[in-house]
Parts: structure tokens; C-alpha cells; sequence
């Protein structure tokens, strides 16, 4: 267990910078994740702590010693990759054991730890299998084994998950929970499935365009956004931004307007159908979808703008029907002009 | 059942010329390897299995093998030495007749003496009066021969004709000059694709430059500098090393380039695991990328393997044409010059030479199995 510090990393490729000085403290036993649209300098962040990608400017240390200089087998890491990265010539049990026998570890306390990381992760039996004889997720399952039996002071973990199919998805994700739990090392998680960093996380890193957008729980993320980023990424289906200027949609009747706020966020699990008085919001339903539980309705606005509503099964609505809207005032977000939270 | 389209017939026809093309000239001239060499020098391989009709002149036995039995005097033998399933139909004694007689009926030669040759080739020579020469008489005949295969050729080609030697000498040049090339190119291919360092691209560019500039072209330059060292050092002009030096040098630019290209296709996030693993560059090459370079190590090797057992130019060049140090293809074209008419020794010691690298392609070619990453990544 350590704790991780990233002081104003940058990172440049020849010369463009796609890390621009980003300022962290993980917490020793915390689960973190990084989420972000691709492309925006997530994955780069955790092969920087990881040991595989130059620092151009800052200061990593894990544990409170500075690893800028120290080779990545030296720094303590493990890591899982996207594509698990299994080497395809070794049985299960020597693709856990290499990194072992690397570090010249005696025969039998190889085998212990070997023998006690598939406990964990119930792979004991495919000892003897080749990679390629391996299901997706058995696979998956391998690749952490080959983490957890360096028995790593953190742990870090590259979209894990994103090979598998959406059943294992879950499954896997339950488990890495588990995991966790079971080993309370640090771990640092990248995905760009904001369901996956909303359910495993202790603390979120929303990522854009190589900079924090916002360091936060799950819930603090989802019930106070620093920015209109933040507010659109974190939940599914994302926050629905209504300008301000729709006047004829938008009734700002008892809305409690700031005098900078420019959009107002709502999330489409906020909004509910309303009679013609009570009403904040009047569209035409472009499109419905049914999922089962609840429906969701696409309302085209005035200014061309759309938003999604998560309403009740057993709504009354037709496609084109004029409908009006309504939303619980504590579930309003207002952004000024350059995207930030006014609440 | 799949669809027959014309462009597949057409490349299912092209493959059977291909085939045909190949295998007609190669299944020929080792029949006529096997062929003994008169009826090789007179009708074409695929007459061979056919009983053909020939023409041969063989000598009797001289007066050592007499016998007296009342009072004429016997010569009995056979004209073939030992039985060799000719049937003769005809025979005759003199060059102007040579089928004047049938089987079974004796002829007169010009002393009055008589000779009855049947069918198998047995002989009686009958005198009244005693047999004087050492040397026999002429018989002609005419038989008909079966198909018949002989080793003779090997014999004569390989421990006479000094072939054998040669085979060895070319065994000595090809296998090393085969894996040092290999084993020094999977290095450099490795340091080339997953190392960094300044000028990489730059070296990567020089390499497949220099993969245009024709052996032929820098054959002798380098071989006066290697005199030049050589003189230094006191080592003899030509010389193996010399040619494996020389071997290793033509190939080392394609089979980097071959082995870069393969070893580019390894998934990145399994080096970078190795790494964090803690195996450093050495132990990655070795305990990973040489265990899944196999099969391109296989077709690099049939590759630099064939072109070096094939090679006659750097062979002359670089090496002497005593027998010690001739090679295989250097000995063939010798053979050529000196025993063109000889086509026993030429086809028997072409097939020799083709033994080689039949055998390698189809040892090697079970691990030009793809996939041998499968399981690495996903999928």
C-alpha cells in the first residue's frame, strides 16, 4: 500500500503537449479512477506512473519516493492492460510466474503465491493451459493474476474491461470490486465508461484534453459538477443543457435564475410529465424508446435543441405530441457562459 | 459446396501449370538419374518404363575360360556378364549385319569357329580347334530391354566423381552461413523495432537502401578489402570464414529487414508487460520474442538457406576449387565443362544438389503455421 503524487505533470510528444500540468494525490488504499473521453491523456497519465512513458516536466512518487528515474519493475506497479498482453508461448501459471522468476524468487515461494493469487481469482485449475485455450474473461482473470502475485504496492489497470462482453463486463467488475476490498492496495483505473468509474471508484478524476476537469466521489460528481464537462460525462443518459435564451420553451416562472447563468442542466431522470399550469419546459417528442422500466423520450425544443426525458412505462404520450415538463428544483444545475457551475 | 467462379478456375488452372511446370523437369531428371547411363544417352526419361528395343555390341570371353569336352573346344558364358532381364531377339557377328541371325541359331564367325546365343544372353562358342586370343570376338545384339533402375549413378557420382566432398564443403558453407546472419539480424531486428534510440529511423532507411545495391556490383570490392585485412592477420585469401563473412554480409540487409517486419507485428502491450514484469531487453528477446519468432526464423532461414546453397558466384569468388573447399554448384559446373557428354553425372549430381533443399522446405514448412500469438491479446 502507497500513496500516489503527481505534481504538475506535463507531458510533451515531440512538441505538442497533451498533458498539461495535472496535480494529484491518490490515497493510499484508494480505489481511483480516470475517466475521460478517449484521446484525452487518461491512458498516457497511468503508463507515466506506470514507468512506460517519459515524464517531460514534473514529479511522480509512489509511497513518497520520487520514481521519475526508477525503471517501471522497480517502482512497485503492476499493471493490467486493455488486451491483457498474456505471453502466448507460457502456461497460465508461468505467465504468472514470470515477473517472479525475474526477480529471482526461490521455486516454492513462486508456487505459494502463484497458488494463492488463483485462489482468489479460482484460475487453479488452468495452470496448464496455453492462452490461446482460454475463454475472454478466463484471460482477463490471468492478467490480474500476474498482478496480484507481485503483490505491488498499486496497482493500475488500463480499460480492463473493455475487451469483454458486456455480461462479463459486469461480472468482472463486480469481482475487481471484490478484489479490492479483499487486498486494499491502491489501485488507478482508466475507462472511458463512466458506468464502470461510477461504480468502483472511491474518487473520480474526470479527464479532458489533458487537464483535471474535477477530483471527486461518485456522488459528489454527479449531484455537484464543477462544469458543464463534468455535468454531461458523468451519467447515462448524459445531462440535458437547455439554453436559457429558449424563452418559449422554457418557463422561468420560479426557476430562482443567477444573474450570470447562461444554460440550466437537468438530468433526464429529474424530469417528469406536468399539467399545463405547473409546467417548466414544453417540447414535441421526436422519438421514444421503451426500455422496460421506463421510457425514454426524446423533446425537441424551440432553437433546435433536444433533450432526453427518463419518464415513467405507463406515460401517456404519442410521437409529435406537444408535451409539458417539469423538474424538481433541487436537481437544477446553471452554468455561466464559459461552461462553469454556478450552484 | 463452394461456388466455382471463372477467376477461380482460372487460378485453380494457373496453380496446375505452376505445378506441372515444376514437377515435369523434376520428376524427369530424377528418373534419368536412375537410368543406366547408355539407355540415358539415347532415349528421353519417360521411355523408361516402356521395354524399349536396343541395340548393343558385347564381347565374348577369351581363351582362359576354354573348356574341352570331346573333341571341340566351348567357350560357355553369358554376353550381359550377369542376368539383367534383357531378352535379345536378334544377334550377329559382324558390324555390317548386326541382326543377321535369330535367337537360337548359330553363326559362323570368319575362323569357322560357331556361336549360338540364346535368348537370355547365354553363349556357346564352339572350336575344333584351340582358342589362341585373349581378347573374345564382337557380339551384336539386339534386345529388348524392361525398365530397369539402377543406383549406379550415385555410386559413381558421389565417391568418384568427388561430388560427395563437394556436398560436404556446401553443408560447411551454408549452415553457418545461414545462422549467423539469422542470429545476428534478430538482435539488430529486435533493437530496431523495440528499442529506442537516437537515429533508429535513419539506420531502418540505410537498411532497406542498401537491400537495391546488386551483390554482383560490390562482390569484388569486398572481397579486396577482406584480402587487405586478411593480409594483416596472416589468414589465407580464400577461406571459410571468407565466405561466411561474405554470405553474411549479402544477407544481413534482408533478413533484418524480413525479421523487422515480423517482429513489428508483436502486440506492444505484451512487451510492455515484460517490462513492467521486470525483464529487461535481453530477457524479453530471449524468453519471449525468440520463442514466438519461430516461424519466421523458419522462413528466413529456407530463404538465406537456398539462396546460399544455390550460390555459384560468391562460391568461385570466395572460395578455392580444390577439393577441399569446392562447392556443390562449383562442382557441377566443372563436371559440365570437362563431362558434358556425361548426362548420368549431370542429372544424378543436379538431383544431389536439389536433395537439400527439398528436405529443409518441407522439414521447416510445418512452423509456417500462423497464430502463434493467438492468445496474447484478444480475440
Amino acid at each position: 500500500m502507497a500513496n500516489v503524487t503527481l505534481k504538475n505533470i506535463r507531458k510533451n510528444y515531440d512538441k505538442t503537449e497533451v498533458i498539461h500540468g495535472v496535480d494529484l494525490d491518490i490515497n493510499s488504499g484508494e480505489f481511483m479512477v480516470f475517466v475521460g473521453p478517449s484521446g484525452c491523456g487518461k491512458s498516457t497519465l497511468l503508463r507515466m506512473i506506470a514507468g512506460l512513458e517519459d515524464i517531460t516536466e514534473g514529479e511522480i512518487s509512489i509511497g513518497g519516493e520520487i520514481v521519475n528515474k526508477i525503471i517501471a519493475a522497480e517502482r512497485g506497479v503492476a499493471m493490467v492492460f486493455q488486451s491483457y498482453a498474456l505471453y502466448p508461448h507460457m502456461t497460465v501459471f508461468d505467465n504468472m510466474a514470470f515477473a517472479l522468476k525475474q526477480a529471482k524468487t526461490p521455486v516454492d515461494e513462486i508456487q505459494r503465491r502463484v497458488t494463492e493469487a488463483a485462489k482468489i481469482l479460482q484460475i487453479e485449475n488452468l495452470f496448464e493451459r496455453l492462452p490461446k485455450q482460454l475463454s475472454g474473461g478466463q484471460r482477463q482473470r490471468v492478467a490480474i493474476g500476474r498482478a496480484i502475485v507481485r503483490d505491488p504496492k498499486v496497482f493500475l489497470f488500463d480499460e480492463p474491461l473493455s475487451n469483454l462482453d458486456a455480461a462479463l463486463r459486469v461480472q468482472t467488475r463486480i469481482e475487481i470490486a471484490k478484489l479490492h476490498n479483499q487486498l486494499t492496495a491502491t489501485m488507478i483505473y482508466v475507462t472511458h465508461d463512466q458506468v464502470e468509474a461510477m461504480t468502483l471508484a472511491d474518487r473520480i478524476v474526470v479527464i479532458n484534453q489533458g487537464i483535471i476537469e474535477q477530483v471527486g466521489t461518485p456522488v459528489e460528481l454527479y449531484n455537484s459538477p464543477k462544469n458543464q464537462f463534468v455535468a454531461e460525462f458523468i451519467g447515462s443518459p448524459k445531462m440535458n443543457m437547455i439554453n436559457l435564451q429558449d424563452k418559449r420553451s422554457l418557463n422561468l416562472k420560479n426557476l430562482n435564475l443567477p444573474s450570470e447563468a447562461s444554460k440550466i442542466g437537468i438530468r433526464p431522470e429529474h424530469i417528469n410529465l406536468a399539467n399545463h399550469e405547473s409546467h417548466k419546459l414544453r417540447g414535441t417528442v421526436r422519438h421514444i424508446e421503451n426500455l422496460g422500466e421506463h421510457l425514454l423520450c426524446y423533446v425537441n425544443l424551440e432553437m433546435n435543441s433536444e433533450i432526453t426525458a427518463k419518464l415513467d412505462v405507463n406515460s401517456d404520450i404519442r410521437v409529435n405530441e406537444i408535451i409539458n415538463l417539469k423538474w424538481h428544483q433541487d436537481h437544477q444545475h446553471f452554468f455561466d457562459s464559459m461552461g462553469f457551475s454556478l450552484n | 459446396m463452394k461456388k466455382i467462379t471463372l477467376s477461380s478456375l482460372f487460378s485453380q488452372l494457373l496453380l496446375l501449370i505452376f505445378v506441372i511446370a515444376w514437377i515435369a523437369p523434376t520428376f524427369g531428371l530424377f528418373i534419368s538419374s536412375l537410368r543406366d547411363k547408355d539407355v540415358l544417352a539415347i532415349s528421353g526419361w519417360w521411355t523408361s518404363f516402356a521395354t524399349t528395343e536396343v541395340n548393343e555390341i558385347y564381347r565374348t570371353e577369351g581363351k582362359d575360360a576354354q573348356v574341352k569336352e570331346g573333341d571341340y573346344y566351348f567357350i560357355k558364358s553369358n554376353l550381359f556378364g550377369e542376368d539383367k532381364g534383357k531378352q535379345i531377339f536378334r544377334f550377329g557377328v559382324t558390324s555390317k549385319n548386326i541382326d543377321e541371325y535369330q535367337v537360337g541359331e548359330s553363326a559362323l564367325f570368319k575362323d569357322g569357329t560357331e556361336i549360338t546365343v540364346l535368348e537370355n544372353g547365354d553363349y556357346i562358342w564352339k572350336s575344333q580347334e584351340e582358342f589362341k586370343k585373349k581378347k573374345g570376338k564382337r557380339v551384336f545384339v539386339s534386345a529388348k530391354s524392361p525398365p530397369s533402375f539402377t543406383l549406379d549413378n550415385y555410386k559413381e557420382v558421389l565417391f568418384k566423381e568427388g561430388l560427395g566432398q563437394a556436398f560436404l564443403n556446401t553443408f560447411a558453407v551454408a549452415l553457418p552461413s545461414t545462422l549467423i546472419p539469422l542470429i545476428i539480424c534478430s538482435f539488430f531486428a529486435y533493437a530496431l523495432t523495440w528499442m529506442k534510440f537516437y537515429g533508429r529511423d535513419i539506420l531502418l532507411a540505410t537498411i532497406i537502401a542498401s537491400l537495391v545495391v546488386p551483390l554482383q556490383m560490390s562482390l569484388i570490392p569486398i572481397l579486396t578489402i577482406y584480402n587487405d585485412f586478411g593480409a594483416l592477420f596472416g589468414v589465407a585469401a580464400k577461406s571459410y570464414p571468407g565466405i561466411w563473412m561474405a554470405h553474411t554480409g549479402f544477407g544481413l540487409a534482408s533478413t533484418t529487414f524480413l525479421l523487422w517486419n515480423f517482429l513489428k507485428s508483436l502486440p506492444q502491450e505484451m512487451m510492455e508487460a515484460a517490462k513492467v514484469d521486470g525483464a529487461t531487453h535481453y530477457d524479453t528477446f530471449i524468453k519471449i520474442v525468440v520463442p514466438l519468432s519461430i516461424p519466421a526464423f523458419a522462413s528466413i532461414f529456407i530463404l538465406q538457406f537456398l539462396w546460399v546453397w544455390n550460390d555459384l558466384l560468391v562460391g568461385l569468388v570466395f572460395l578455392d576449387k580444390h577439393p577441399s573447399e569446392i562447392i556443390l554448384t562449383a562442382k557441377l559446373k566443372e563436371l559440365l565443362g570437362s563431362r558434358g557428354e556425361n548426362w548420368e553425372i549431370l542429372t544424378t549430381g543436379a538431383f544431389v544438389s536439389m536433395t537439400v533443399p527439398l528436405f529443409i522446405f518441407f522439414s521447416l514448412q510445418r512452423y509456417f503455421i500462423r497464430g502463434l500469438v493467438a492468445g496474447s491479446i484478444k480475440g
